[in-house]
């Protein structure tokens, strides 16, 4: 009934574009780069009026227009250089460079530059700390996306990894253990502190493995299940985890104090890389230290873990595993017979997936500078659930638009919408007055990620940007047409 | 074959031996539990430890109701209906308004008035939550019938955080109370042990519901279609069974008994918020993996068990963990379960299907 739906506005557009001369014969004669062009202009034609007519206008949205039009419109997958094939490096590098330069051209002294446009409804673009909390859950994602994209393993526990990062921040970068004093490269920690202090890029790497190690023993028993027994189990750990760390301030009434409770641990070291760097490399020595640039270094820093995990996620992939996950996600039965090893290939999707988030997750934690329990619940990791579905399952791509997207929202552009629907049709609202207490739409936050998962899963549930094998899986579907709707 | 079975002996003997370890250590556990709770009883007293377990049967009551949604559905789908505990929580949110606003029923009513509103009540959030599940089911999972297994799970848990968006939209954020209406005099008292008439309230409402249903299922012809169609949904459309409609029938029941569940915890409890149902859906749903998920009386009987367990860890102070560790505790039986015996305590049917 959806696709009859779907092919009556079709039509109906045809038909509107055949009165001006444009049939659907025409446009499909056209080059393929010359129907791209066509629908970017008119997009972008489209949003730089609506910038005009309900945001504040800037000349420099005109420079972003013509940078969206370089990105999209030319096919660089042709280019090459002595017969190698560079161009597919082509716009995955433009597109670095313009995330390595957004604290240059989108901010000024800590705030966002007012020489940006500001889009209606959303207001003006994201700030330096919005972007951080980007690119960290862009690497969650991508991690999560290990397990559900590639092995198709629904895993609704991913908070836990989460937590498990930050906490392992916590115990080695902070003074959560008192009778201790053990210091490795600590960056900006008064010399008497107590507590293990090591670098954090250590406790990067530390929490990476301990993360994984955790995920192999909750994926050793677990991985047996299949489908949506083993969402339950990973649900089930992911609420179980986080009350241990609410809970772990009193361990077994022995007064070993693990997790601080819900007090959370807290400062947590800054990263930061020493004076011998700072005097010979000119890098920071401590990213607090900075004031207001502080955010950026943060950035980029986690710019770089983004392309670690973008990399791994890539080679991963075409590799002899990763083509072991997806042969899973299609037919485990018919990869079990080819001599895929079910549990080891499966258990090897959740350390991968794990060891990401417990990096992205350690990070976060140096970042604010503390592990609290409050923020590790079952709706997080719905979050970054939806950011993989709503990008598209086991696409880089997609994933990472959805994460930045979705933490976009998340962090700024829902208080940006709500104070616009607010100004416009709340108490006392320029419009009218539509309801008469301010609304308060973060709250509903949880709910409108809901609604994208509900309307992406029905709608095009292979994801905005697709991997061109999971949008096959899920339209010809990977069970046979069941007799009761062969009618419908 | 038979040059081969001199070598499998060996093999043999090891796998019968192994067939004890799972028991072996599983009886081990039940005994533990068992002298724990043995050590409660002889600290605390026998009348104390029969007041907590009326508060287990109770709390096991309320967790049927809705495990039986969660059973029910997944008997016929297969589909882990994310969304019932927060149709559970609506439940409560309506008939709480009802009690408030159409019945106005503050504590101390008469016992007329008492029946009344409560059957009432009744009465709206069973049909409201088994209009809304059925709603559900229409919009959300049956236009994925065809699609992976995960897809239609995916968008219950969409729609499980919608409704609790609903929820915020509605009540706000915070508790909605519930006046204490329910009469809490003795019904009797033996030597210490003590049962009250909310609790047995709350089993006059949930036992006659819980007939009405297995009645519904084994003696009716619609019983019948749902059992055909939970049983091979193909063999069944070609018995000129309407699956769809079946099937819609079904989530209106679990619906139905969502709402029960709901006009029992608001009363009982007297206070609900838009996480309650997420939270004891949870529980609830635990409770029918135990039983053996597909299994009636199964879902029942996990649910009881599950009530005790978290009546006896929160209520008995000898080296109990405490209502801190409830969830871990139940969550974990739900991993025991379903790792090492995914078909429950009385269930034939294995979750991972066919």
């Amino acid at each position: 009934m959806r696709r009859r739906v779907f092919a009556q506005i079709g039509a109906a557009w045809w038909a509107f574009l055949g009165r001006l001369g444009l049939t659907k014969g025409r446009w499909q004669r056209l080059p393929r780069t010359n129907r791209r062009a066509v629908k970017t202009v008119v997009w972008l034609a489209i949003g730089l009026v609506l910038i005009k007519i309900g945001g504040v206008w800037q000349w420099s949205a005109l420079a972003i227009a013509a940078v969206v039009l370089v990105l999209v419109v030319p096919d660089y997958s042709r280019i090459t250089i002595r017969g190698r094939r560079v161009g597919r490096f082509i716009v995955p590098v433009m597109v670095l460079a313009l995330a390595v330069t957004y604290p240059f051209y989108a901010s000024s002294q800590g705030s966002v530059n007012p020489g940006m446009p500001q889009l209606p409804i959303f207001g003006p673009v994201p700030q330096m700390s919005t972007m951080v909390g980007m690119a960290v859950f862009a690497m969650m994602a991508l991690g999560l996306n290990f397990v559900v994209g590639y092995a198709g393993l629904l895993d609704l526990g991913y908070v836990a990894f989460y937590a498990m990062g930050s906490y392992t921040a916590g115990w080695f970068a902070s003074s959560q253990f008192a009778h201790q004093n053990v210091f490795f490269g600590a960056i900006g920690v008064t010399p008497g502190l107590t507590g293990f202090h090591f670098s954090i890029w250590l406790v990067l790497l530390m929490a990476g493995i301990a993360t994984a190690i955790i995920g192999i023993l909750i994926g050793l028993p677990t991985l047996r299940l299949r489908g949506d027994y083993l969402a339950i189990v990973t649900l089930g750990f992911g609420e179980i985890l986080p009350q241990i760390a609410r809970n772990g301030d009193n361990l077994f009434g022995t007064g070993f104090n693990l997790t601080n409770g819900t007090g959370g641990i807290t400062p947590i070291d800054p990263p930061g890389f020493g004076n011998w760097f700072h005097h010979h490399l000119g890098l920071p020595a401590n990213f607090l230290t900075l004031g207001t640039n502080s955010d950026r270094a943060f950035f980029w820093c986690a710019l770089i873990l983004v392309l670690l995990t973008v990399f791994t996620s890539a080679r991963l992939r075409d590799s002899r595993l990763g083509r072991a996950w997806i042969a899973i996600r299609e037919d485990e039965v018919a990869a079990a017979a080819m001599g895929i090893p079910l549990m080891r290939t499966k258990t090897w999707a959740y350390a991968t997936g794990a060891f990401f988030g417990g990096v992205a997750g350690a990070y976060y934690a140096s970042y604010v500078s503390g592990a609290f329990p409050d923020s590790f619940f079952f709706q997080i990791s719905v979050f970054i659930l939806c950011m993989v579905i709503l990008g598209g399952m086991g696409n880089i791509w997609g994933v990472i638009f959805g994460a930045c997207f979705l933490t976009y929202l998340n962090l700024e552009g829902l208080s940006n919408i709500g104070g616009w629907l607010n100004n416009h049709f709340g108490p006392g609202g320029s419009d009218v007055s539509l309801w008469h207490k301010p609304l308060d739409v973060p709250e509903y936050a949880y709910g409108i990620y809901g609604l994208i998962l509900v309307i992406v899963m029905l709608f095009r549930p292979e994801g905005l940007i697709p991997s061109s094998r999971r949008a096959a899986e899920f339209h010809e579907g990977v069970h046979d047409q069941p007799l009761y709707d062969a009618a419908a | 074959m038979a040059a081969h079975a001199h070598t499998e002996v060996p093999v043999k003997a090891r796998r019968a031996y192994g067939k004890y370890v799972l028991p072996g250590i599983a009886s081990l556990l039940i005994l533990g539990l068992l002298w724990w709770l043995a050590e409660n009883i002889h600290h605390e007293g026998t009348s104390y430890f029969i007041t907590i377990a009326f508060i287990g049967l109770t709390n096991g009551a309320v967790y049927a109701l809705v495990a039986l949604g969660y059973t029910l559905v997944y008997g016929i789908l297969e589909l882990i209906n994310f969304a019932h505990g927060d149709v559970f929580m609506l439940g409560g949110m309506f008939s709480a308004t009802m009690i408030l606003s159409a019945f106005h029923l503050k504590a101390g009513a008469s016992t007329a008035s008492l029946i009344v509103a409560i059957l009432g009540s009744l009465a709206v959030a069973m049909a409201a939550c088994g209009l809304l599940n059925a709603g559900i089911e229409r919009i959300a999972y049956r236009p994925l019938r065809g699609a992976p297994r995960l897809a239609p799970l995916i968008t219950a848990i969409g729609v499980s955080f919608i409704l609790e968006d609903v929820a915020i939209a509605w009540k706000g954020p915070g508790y909605t109370a519930v006046p204490n209406v329910l009469p809490t005099g003795h019904v009797f008292s033996v030597s210490g042990v003590t049962y009250t008439w909310e609790k047995l309230i709350v089993l006059l409402v949930t036992v006659p519901v819980l007939v009405a249903l297995v009645w519904l299922v084994q003696k009716t012809r619609q019983g019948k279609a749902m059992r055909a169609t939970a049983q091979d949904r193909d063999a069944a459309a070609m018995m000129g069974i309407d699956v769809n409609r079946t099937i819609s029938f079904t989530f209106l029941i679990a619906g139905a008994l969502a709402g029960a569940g709901g006009l029992v915890y608001a009363l009982y409890f007297g206070q609900i918020r838009y996480d309650t149902g997420f939270q004891l859906g949870l529980i609830a749903f635990t409770a029918a993996v135990l039983g053996g998920i597909g299994n009636l009386p199964g879902a029942v009987v996990g649910a009881l068990l599950i009530g005790f367990i978290q009546a006896f860890n929160e209520g008995l102070t000898w080296h109990s963990p405490g209502s801190d560790w409830t969830e871990s505790i139940v969550f974990s039986i739900l991993i025991l379960i379903l790792v090492f015996r995914p078909q429950g305590l009385l269930g034939e049917r294995t979750p991972e299907g066919s």
